[in-house]
């Protein structure tokens, strides 16, 4: 059951519930709905964790989830993933699931709401400079605006916002476009071929989230480790001085 | 023939066409990019993972080059401004 028309692009005019002035559009609930999964799932997992032998099944699943987004955060940044798994893993986990759920009739990804990848990527532009800032302090952070000239520093302003944009239009475009071939087909060769469509459409929905997740750790490990790098090419610079 | 007509038939040709030559870009370059992929793969082996991940974070940047055109050509399909405007001003 598809719930949003063909002619719309985004779920957002679709009010499920509205009282006065309070309207909850279908993006909102399916949001909380998913946000509130997960919160269950993982508070009633983590309520009595063990350390010993035996480790309840649910317990793995979490540790197998938490391992392996901490060894792709420490591929991409080698200095360490801790700082960093909360805010990429939740972003992981979040779109994964609402882009999963897109099986279940009569949901609705909220993913495949403008608005609700705007918000995410607008999380990722805010990160960038906090992380930044936190492991290089704001000057040397404001100073690799400026690098390696004054007039690049339109160019570097440019490039955030443009790459936020692409975050959005990106993770919206794959799953709306998704949805609405889903659309045109039931429309087409009603019976088997939309389910192979589906299927297809949970290694999309898997590979945008990884996607959006790796793209917002390289941004933020760029934004921390420009300053590293700069040192390092400062004390080579100074070391073959020396030898010369 | 009025502007509404002249408005509904430009956009519908503009939005085959932004699908049209905005596909062409990104299947070749993805194309070449999966090509080098397999064959650094077939090379090394044991590098599989990485070289993986770097393809896939690739290819989606290049993927969403054609996602760009494919919401272009919604909007003029489905949520055309000058479409309403048109309607509007007609009556």
């Amino acid at each position: 059951m598809e719930i949003v028309g063909i002619d719309q692009i985004s779920p957002d005019q679709l009010i499920i519930w509205s009282w006065g002035y309070i309207t909850i559009p279908v993006t909102i609930l399916y949001t909380w709905l998913v946000m509130a999964m997960l919160v269950t799932v993982s508070w009633f997992v983590t309520r009595n964790l063990s350390s010993d032998t035996h480790v309840s099944r649910w317990q793995h699943f979490l540790e197998v989830i938490v391992t392996s987004i901490r060894g792709e955060i420490r591929e991409i940044n080698k200095k360490g993933a801790d700082d960093y798994v909360p805010l990429i893993g939740t972003l992981f986990l979040f779109i994964c699931l609402s882009n999963v759920l897109a099986i279940v009739p009569g949901y609705v990804a909220p993913t495949s709401s403008i608005t609700t990848t705007a918000a995410l990527a607008l999380c990722v532009f805010v990160a960038v400079p906090y992380y930044g800032i936190l492991s290089n302090g704001v000057f040397h952070y404001l100073r690799e605006y400026f690098q390696p000239n004054i007039i690049f520093f339109p160019f570097h302003v440019m490039g955030e916002i443009s790459r936020t944009l692409a975050l959005t239009v990106r993770l919206f475009g794959n799953i709306m476009s998704h949805e609405k071939v889903i659309g045109i087909l039931l429309s087409v060769t009603p019976l088997l071929f939309p389910v192979v469509m589906q299927t297809l459409g949970l290694l999309i929905g898997v590979i945008q989230a990884y996607i959006f997740a790796i793209l917002s750790m390289v941004y933020i490990a760029s934004a921390t480790g420009a300053h590293e790098e700069t040192r390092k090419h400062v004390t080579l610079v100074s070391e073959e001085g020396v030898g010369a | 023939m009025d502007k509404i007509s002249l408005v509904a038939m430009a956009s519908i040709i503009a939005a085959g066409l932004t699908m049209a030559i905005g596909a062409i870009g990104p299947a070749l370059s993805m194309g070449q990019a999966i090509q080098q992929a397999l064959a650094a793969i077939a090379q090394q082996p044991d590098e599989r993972n990485s070289l993986t991940r770097t393809l896939f974070v690739g290819l989606a940047m290049i993927e969403s080059i054609a996602i760009y055109c494919f919401v272009i050509s919604m909007i003029l399909v489905f949520a055309n401004p000058f479409w309403s405007h048109f309607v509007k001003a007609g009556g």
